[in-house]
């Protein structure tokens, strides 16, 4: 199966197979008013299968969260059909309203109002904790 | 806006600079008795905890202020139902400084990113105490005559005893500390600490389960309370709370100048006995809190006034 080549936008490669959906929902794609092709289970020689978000769109989303979610991610910005930056997504410092803090001890628990935020407190092992609470993220 | 909603806020020498404030209250209480004239202090105290407001607010006062506020949840706007958020701006124009106490952790966080004056956390939850650790760290000084090169023993609840992990990891930032942790089994220091504070920063220490092997070798004893709260049976309440009790007959095992710490309100693992010994330091403990909150109060205020 191919999907026609996108002239500018993004290409994010190399995405677990089966998490497609996930990364489309956190990076607010449902939202957006472009083109958006998910190819799911795509033949892949590193991974064996993976899925592929082509994004149709001039402006590019925020894509922050991806280091969240996987690092191992490739991201393609294409620019007049041309691929003009390929990287793998950092760590992000912050994560606002990603995830939500499990701790019910938690003001998050009671104040409904408040942002689920969690900063990068150790990078070799990619821990986020609770602004609040210093709970660990978890997935 | 400076707040203190975690001892980590402050860097060392901030925390010596405290130390040094609070030593020459002590010393020279006139000179500061006019320090917060005008200024009032809010007391935001949704759980109740008598002992820590009440010092919070004759810190206020010696310092030449004056309090408000309220001593528990149900006395408060909370009861109808008004965020933390919405209370903190209000407060922020009655009151200079104010003080919370929540048992939502995160809760003295939430405050001080909305008010427009400084927040000091009294204690959220099974969280934050930072200023039970200053009170902690300038009563060690001031019996010690220094926070380095000491062997210091924790004994009891190390398990969820806040208070604890908070020390260690305030000591943790000086050098010559060597830890003994003293308590049962079930009730040891919880693995993340000694592995993202102790061993991350190669502090040495040893776990054991007696109190009185442990004693002739330390500087510190720290005793904290078995809270019967934290067991889901009674048997094992009743058969871990007894195991950990200072007794003067245990104290002819210390050094002559041990010092005996305590966060109190105590149960019984420290026997009344002891009070009399001159090593006994957990009453001096409180009027050394109420010095250290005088410092960060007189700090806080003169941080927010730039
Ligand atoms: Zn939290």
């Amino acid at each position: 199966m191919t999907v026609d080549e996108i002239k500018n936008g993004v290409v994010i490669d190399h995405i677990k197979a089966g998490q497609a959906m996930e990364i489309y929902k956190f990076l607010g794609l449902d939202k957006f008013d472009c083109t958006v092709a998910i190819i799911k289970n795509a033949q892949s020689r590193r991974m064996g299968k993976k899925d592929i978000i082509k994004i149709d769109s001039d402006v590019v989303p925020d894509l922050s969260v991806l280091g969240y979610i996987d690092h191992n991610l490739t991201v393609n910005i294409i620019k007049d059909g041309a691929n003009v930056s390929k990287y793998h997504p950092e760590l992000p410092l912050e994560i606002v309203d990603i995830v939500k803090c499990k701790n019910p001890r938690c003001i998050t628990s009671t104040e409904q109002e408040l942002s689920h935020v969690f900063k990068l407190t150790d990078r070799e092992h990619s821990v986020y904790r609770c602004i609040y609470c210093e709970s660990k993220a978890k997935n | 806006m400076r707040h203190l909603i975690g001892i980590e806020d402050l860097s060392v020498a901030e925390i010596e600079d405290l130390i040094a404030t609070a030593e020459d209250i002590i010393a020279n209480p006139d000179k500061y008795s006019k320090v917060a004239a005008g200024k009032k202090l809010a007391t935001l105290f949704y759980e109740p905890s008598t002992r820590t407001r009440l010092s919070f607010e004759a810190a206020m006062m010696e310092l030449g202020g004056n309090v408000l506020g309220f001593s528990e949840a149900q006395s408060s706007s909370a009861a109808k139902g008004e965020s933390v958020s919405d209370t903190a701006k209000v407060i922020s124009c009655f009151a200079d400084i104010m003080v919370m106490r929540h048992f939502k952790e995160g809760a003295p966080m939430v405050a001080s990113m909305n008010a427009s004056v400084p927040v000091i956390n009294a204690g959220d939850g099974g969280h934050n105490h930072p200023t039970q650790t200053l009170t902690d760290l300038l009563t060690i000084k001031c019996e010690k005559g220094r926070l380095t090169d000491l062997t210091v023993g924790l004994c009891g609840d190390l398990k969820f005893g806040r208070t604890v992990h908070s020390l260690i990891t305030a000591l943790s930032r000086y050098t010559g500390i060597r830890f003994v942790l003293i308590s049962p089994a079930e009730l040891t220091l919880p693995e993340y600490v000694k592995s993202e504070v102790l061993d991350r920063r190669g502090i040495e220490y040893v776990e054991t389960t007696s109190l009185d092997e442990s004693l002739p070798e330390l500087d510190i004893l720290y005793m904290t309370r078995v809270q019967r709260e934290r067991f889901f049976n009674e048997q094992d309440y009743i058969r871990l709370k007894d195991s950990y009790i200072l007794t003067v007959d245990k104290l002819s095992l210390a050094k002559p100048d041990l010092c005996i710490m305590h966060p109190l309100p105590r149960v019984n693992e420290i026997s009344v006995g002891v009070d009399a010994d001159s090593r006994a330091c957990y009453f001096k403990q409180v009027l050394y809190g109420k010095y250290i909150r005088m410092a960060l109060i007189k700090m806080l205020l003169e941080e927010a006034a730039k």
